[in-house]
């Protein structure tokens, strides 16, 4: 069985897969990181998203043998212990979440958003928040949260 | 109730305390729990939709790597079905037909999807694999697909005959024919309600795990009633009792109804877990979700308005056909009926009303709530037929509804069609929602519309909801097996801290937030002391659970009554204390006071008295400050509303573009505005897909067409626009629960399909177009334009 | 999904050892439509040789009067070089309307085009700029390259090293996307060169094709008012629960007006 190393929120990690074993696989089953979350099978939901070589991609349409050598940020990358980044606290002051299932995803394509569009208008937001579905908050208050997210970030 | 200013308490948008962990990926899902020496299940499922089974050969799968055990419902002979909670009676009072529901298929397979074996292996790739070597012998059947014809068809199952499942009515069938004999005006409709698709963004997972020394189960389950599933799953299913079976539904990734149900799996992975002694996770993926997760809506109807020569409304005469699918599941039958029938008086004072709903089998997956459950049916039909007669008899559509409204003076208003509403002023939603969409210069906006070649429209639907579902004696004698109640525990620990039980669940509503409001409030203890526990049969006392807008008005009542007990035993022990009388003892801002004096004790010193009881009057007082409270309702609530869309059209392509989109709601008393308008945007972006997007679309071979998100069209954040969501300056709060709360879940959902597809086909009234069906697709507006009367 | 062995070559000849090894292999780019359908158990190769690994295939350069792009380049590279924005600009946009951010993040042009989903984006730029394929044994004209459903001029194991597009006066690429999959329903690509104009149409039949009627209009007088609404006829077009064949008829005829006026 091939081995995939990659780091994952700054710490080395090795994993024996199949070849047909996803990176989320990897991620969720195997270094217990559960905050990504799978929520389709044909790359649309976006509950999955993470960053690999600081870009934001679908964990569940990357083989985890690709991800061999890369750094990879999940959701419980992005702060630790108590502390919180920009984005996550804007989410929660925007209210731009209830079940939170799509949020990890959610948050993690806002900040590679931002990165792209360090102050980004309403459309904007909503145009590259195409790759994530959520059913709980018919959006505005993400895209308010993300908004705010990207000055919290510059002010930061 | 303490009513002082507080950044937390009652009326106080208070940030959510469970998103501390969901935006930092520390949610506890049940695909995150992971059991010591967990298998994997695979559920193998019908590629037809109807067809019988003749033999299934599992030889090869048995010896397939990594696989553990093989089920078919040979595996399953001592089970019983999958059963339905609410017994509808024909209109000759005799009851509906509910055939079997098998947890695996039983020689025959009534919809694709429709479970027929399960594969259990150490790893899911493996499970999933292996079922790849189980031979079933199919013969297909021609499928049953369309409601009318299915009427007229042998039945899919040998107890329902020609596909009938029930045949019910409500109202006065003769008075509405008179009011239509002497109607100066009768306006008719056909139309559909869309068939969707929930698609909670978490798919359906459960975990089955089993003590073979104790021989208990537990059950982890992605659920939004898990004491429902417990008493479902051991009373009529498993047959094993209560006390060994714990269910827990840790953090849900939205239901919308969905997830209300006792499904196979649930039970698939209970059994598994026993035979095999072992933990058995399945996860459903998405495109399994497409043909195993209950859908929505699926009503086809007839609907007909009789009015007066002045406008006012007579009579209402609707007929439907609803679907079933191809069993019924747990709650299947009261969504087109009680939760349909009776809100056809919507917000007006139509005085004869008759309804008839035709319940039939098909051969697609079962049908059940969705987000609002037969009142976004009721209030569509309503809505659109009174703006087609608005639209026939020349009025102004928000004129016709404000000349029929129930009066505020007329409160409590009893309907034709069993209801008694207690409170409500539909008039001013109606005010605010149109000047907020500044309703009188709509024509100045549509035609600047014009000038850039753009279809411009209006529309404006009101709802009513009933929501607290349900007061149980009402129930009950409507058919419902189960009860209406809620109920809540308060424990108010030894240092004053209070933990808040309760057996409404939340996924996604935010109960840790609200009801911690709630108890803080009203025991005066800091919202941060407040700890609220759910999901948990062996945590939780008992609970019905979270659907239909009920947690706050019957799991929050029920916690209020508990508080109450806790108030009354803390004034027993402070009187103790205090030496005094209890009826000298008062309660105020978190204290027990003795009326007149300053001696007083709080709640911190009460509780660690209760629990360090050295010098307690052991004959009259126990120790402990924990009390146990059931709410069981009087009534449902009523909140209602008005929504007014407005739409862009280009008539080149067909699409509709949203423009503006105002909601003005009353949901009575507000406990925190934050999450009130966040469910409100929810709903309205869930009514916005099905006018506009959403559309569960089967072949007449029973294949599911849309059954991925690649034909499934969800709404993105691209697709829709900012709401301008207000709540009513004059609240009517509830009269017969102790906070005065309406509840607000399923409002949006409610009330905004009509808005969408008024202002569409105001937008098309110029071609003469005077309906549309939902969903309003491009292709489906670009159509009626070519087809249209007037070009 | 079923299991596959993965190999991730550093060199094309390595590369094409490695497919010339396996029974039945597939080249893997971006994956953005290959994992899914794995997935889905829709094939089932015995190896998947990765590409990524391959040096010097994801380069955006000016070439005369072409535009040449690696065959690697993902979409978001295009759609953000400043030689596309600037050369191509209508290049640039409709490769930052593929998909959704991540899927360009990872999806790249040969990708796509070897793919040759009826409903993807690329084709449609491919042949309207009549650009040029370039593999590893040989060079195939664009309009030669799309040959039906997910069907190209690519032999079994011929690798897309690059493509160069020919940089036009003036273009634009207007999609109508698939409410559910945001993939072309009707995608017109209009490209006008100093003395012939191009008009592709993806999204609407098994397989891109070009507008030669309209072309030759567009040709004499390039203007919106000249394109003929009705010049592709229904019948052969696709139909679906979207869109049947006179809607797509239909808005190939709109959507080419609108790409022309967007061309000023």
């Amino acid at each position: 069985m091939p081995a995939v190393n990659m780091t994952v929120n700054g710490k080395t990690v090795t994993a024996d897969v199949e070849g047909r074993t996803l990176l989320v696989q990897v991620l969720r089953e195997k270094l217990g990181l559960t905050g990504t979350h799978v929520g389709c099978d044909t790359s649309q939901c976006g509950a999955c998203v993470v960053h690999m070589n600081s870009i934001s991609v679908k964990s569940c349409t990357v083989l985890a043998l690709q991800a061999d050598g890369a750094e990879v940020t999940t959701i419980e990358g992005l702060s630790s212990g108590t502390d919180i980044h920009p984005m996550q606290q804007a989410f929660r002051e925007h209210h731009g979440l209830q079940c939170g299932f799509c949020t990890p995803g959610m948050i993690m394509s806002a900040v590679d958003l931002v990165r792209r569009h360090p102050s980004p208008d309403e459309a904007t937001v909503r145009a590259e928040l195409d790759g994530n579905l959520c059913r709980c908050t018919g959006y505005a208050n993400i895209v308010k949260a993300v908004m705010a997210g990207a000055k919290a970030m510059a002010a930061g | 109730m303490n009513h002082q200013a507080s950044a937390t308490g009652i009326g106080a948008s208070v940030l959510r305390t469970e998103d501390l962990r969901f935006v930092r990926g520390k949610g506890r899902y049940t695909d995150d729990i992971v059991l010591a020496n967990q298998t994997f299940a695979y559920v193998l499922r019908s590629p037809h939709a109807y067809a019988t089974i003749g033999r299934i050969d599992t030889t090869a799968v048995q010896k397939a790597p990594g696989v553990v055990l093989v089920l078919t419902s040979a595996d399953m002979t001592k089970l019983g079905g999958l059963p339905c909670g609410w017994l509808i009676h024909n209109k000759d009072g005799s009851p509906m037909k509910e055939p079997k529901h098998p947890v695996l298929a039983e020689g025959m397979v009534r919809h694709v999807g429709d479970p027929v074996a399960v594969v259990v292996a150490e790893t899911y790739a493996q499970a999933r694999d292996a079922a790849e070597l189980i031979e079933v012998d199919y013969k297909p059947l021609p499928a049953v697909m369309d409601m009318a014809q299915a009427l007229k068809s042998p039945g899919i199952h040998d107890a329902a005959p020609n596909n009938l499942c029930f045949d019910w009515h409500l109202g006065d069938e003769s008075a509405t024919a008179a009011a239509f004999v002497k109607a100066a005006h009768v306006t008719k409709l056909d139309l559909v309600n869309n068939r969707l698709v929930p698609n909670a963004i978490e798919p359906r997972c459960c975990i089955g795990d089993y003590n073979t020394a104790t021989g208990e189960h537990t059950i982890y389950t992605s659920n939004q009633n898990p004491h429902v599933i417990r008493l479902l799953a051991g009373a009529f299913v498993l047959a094993t009792p209560e006390h060994k079976i714990r269910v827990v539904a840790p953090d849900v990734g939205g239901g919308f109804g969905s997830k209300i149900y006792l499904y196979a799996e649930e039970i698939i992975v209970t059994v598994a877990a026993q035979k095999l002694g072992r933990p058995v996770k399945w996860n459903s993926d998405r495109s399994e979700a497409f043909l195993s997760d209950a859908q929505g809506r699926d009503h086809k109807t007839k609907v007909e308005l009789a009015l007066d020569d002045k406008g006012k409304f007579l009579g209402l005469r609707v007929n439907t056909l609803a679907n079933m699918g191809a069993y019924l599941s747990t709650f299947a039958s009261v969504i087109p009926t009680f939760l349909h029938g009776t809100l056809l008086a919507g917000n007006y004072t139509t005085p004869a009303i008759y309804v008839n709903v035709k319940a039939v089998f098909t051969n697609t997956v079962p049908v059940d709530a969705y987000r609002g459950a037969g009142r976004p049916e009721a209030t569509y039909l309503l809505e659109r037929v009174i703006d087609l007669a608005a639209h026939e008899t020349k009025r102004d559509p928000a004129d016709l509804r404000r000349m029929n409204f129930i009066r505020p003076d007329q409160f409590p208003y009893a309907t034709p069609v069993a209801l008694t509403y207690d409170t409500g002023n539909y008039q001013r939603t109606l005010d605010m929602a149109l000047a907020a969409a500044d309703y009188k210069n709509f024509p100045a906006r549509k035609t600047e519309a014009e000038k850039r070649g753009r279809l411009r429209g209006i529309g404006i639907a009101n709802y009513i909801e009933a929501c607290g579902i349900a007061p149980s004696n009402i129930a009950g004698a409507l058919g419902s097996r189960a009860g209406g109640y809620e109920c809540g525990t308060i424990r108010v620990n030894p240092t004053g801290s209070v933990t808040v039980l309760t057996g409404s669940h939340s996924h996604g509503q935010g109960h840790e937030t609200t009801f911690a409001q709630l108890i803080s409030d009203k025991l005066g203890i800091p919202f941060d002391q407040v700890d609220v526990v759910h999901g948990d049969t062996a945590k939780i006392a008992f609970g019905m659970g979270t659907y239909g807008s009920r947690s706050l008005a019957v799991g929050g009542s029920a916690l209020v009554k508990a508080a109450d007990k806790i108030i009354a035993k803390g004034k027993k022990i402070a009187a103790h204390m205090l030496e005094v009388s209890e009826h000298d003892i008062a309660f105020e801002n978190g204290a027990f006071k003795v009326a007149g004096t300053d001696r007083q004790k709080t709640m911190g010193e009460i509780a660690f008295q209760a629990y360090v009881p050295h010098n307690f009057p052991l004959e009259t007082l126990e120790p402990g400050l924990e009390e146990t409270a059931f709410y069981d309702p009087k009534n449902f609530t009523y909140p209602a509303g008005t929504y007014v869309c407005e739409v862009e059209i280009d008539p080149d392509t067909g699409v509709t573009t949203i423009v503006n989109f105002c909601a003005a709601d009353d949901f009575g008393k507000i406990i925190n505005p934050m999450i009130v308008e966040g469910q409100v945007h929810g709903g309205i972006a869930q009514g916005i897909g099905q006018a506009l997007l959403e559309h569960c679309i089967y072949n007449s071979d029973g294949q599911l067409i849309t059954g991925s998100y690649m034909d499934y069209a969800m709404p993105r954040a691209d697709d829709l626009p900012m709401f301008k969501v207000t709540l009513t300056d004059e609240p009517t709060p509830c009269t017969h629960n102790p906070l005065g709360v309406k509840g607000c879940g399923e409002a949006g959902a409610i009330g905004s399909p009509p808005a969408v597809i008024n202002a569409i086909v105001n937008a098309l009234a110029d071609y003469g177009i005077t309906h549309i069906d939902m969903p309003a697709t491009p292709q489906a507006v670009w159509r009626a334009i070519q087809n249209a009367p007037r070009g | 999904m079923y299991d596959f062995n993965y190999t991730r070559p550093t060199s094309v000849p390595e590369a094409r050892a490695a497919f010339a090894a396996s029974d039945d292999a597939l080249w893997l780019a971006g994956g953005q439509t290959l994992i899914p359908t794995l997935k889905q158990r829709l094939r089932r190769p015995s190896a998947l040789i990765d590409l990524s690994g391959l040096r010097g295939l994801n380069e955006v350069q000016v070439m005369g009067a072409k535009v040449m792009i690696g065959a690697l380049a993902t979409h978001a590279a295009v759609a953000n070089s400043p030689i596309t924005k600037k050369r191509i600009p209508a290049l640039a946009a409709l490769a930052g309307g593929i998909g959704d951010a991540q899927v360009r993040h990872r999806g790249t042009l040969g990708g796509s085009i070897a793919n040759a989903d009826p409903a993807a984006d690329y084709p449609a730029a491919v042949v309207a700029l009549g650009a040029e394929v370039v593999t590893d044994k040989r060079k195939i004209a664009g309009d030669g390259f799309f040959k039906g459903l997910f069907e190209t001029a690519l032999e079994p194991g011929e690798l897309i090293t690059s493509v160069h597009f020919n940089i036009p006066d003036k273009a634009a690429y207007v999609k109508f996307p698939n409410p559910a999959s945001r993939f072309a329903l009707v995608g017109v690509f209009v490209a006008k060169f100093k003395d012939h104009v191009r008009v592709a149409v993806t999204g609407a039949a098994p397989s891109v094709f070009r507008v030669p009627s309209v072309e030759e209009a567009l040709a004499k007088n390039f203007s919106p008012d000249v394109v003929d609404g009705d010049a592709v006829p229904a019948d052969g077009l696709n139909s679906d629960l979207h869109a049947a064949g006179d809607y797509r008829a239909h808005l190939i005829g709109v959507l080419t007006k609108r790409a022309v006026v967007a061309c000023a």
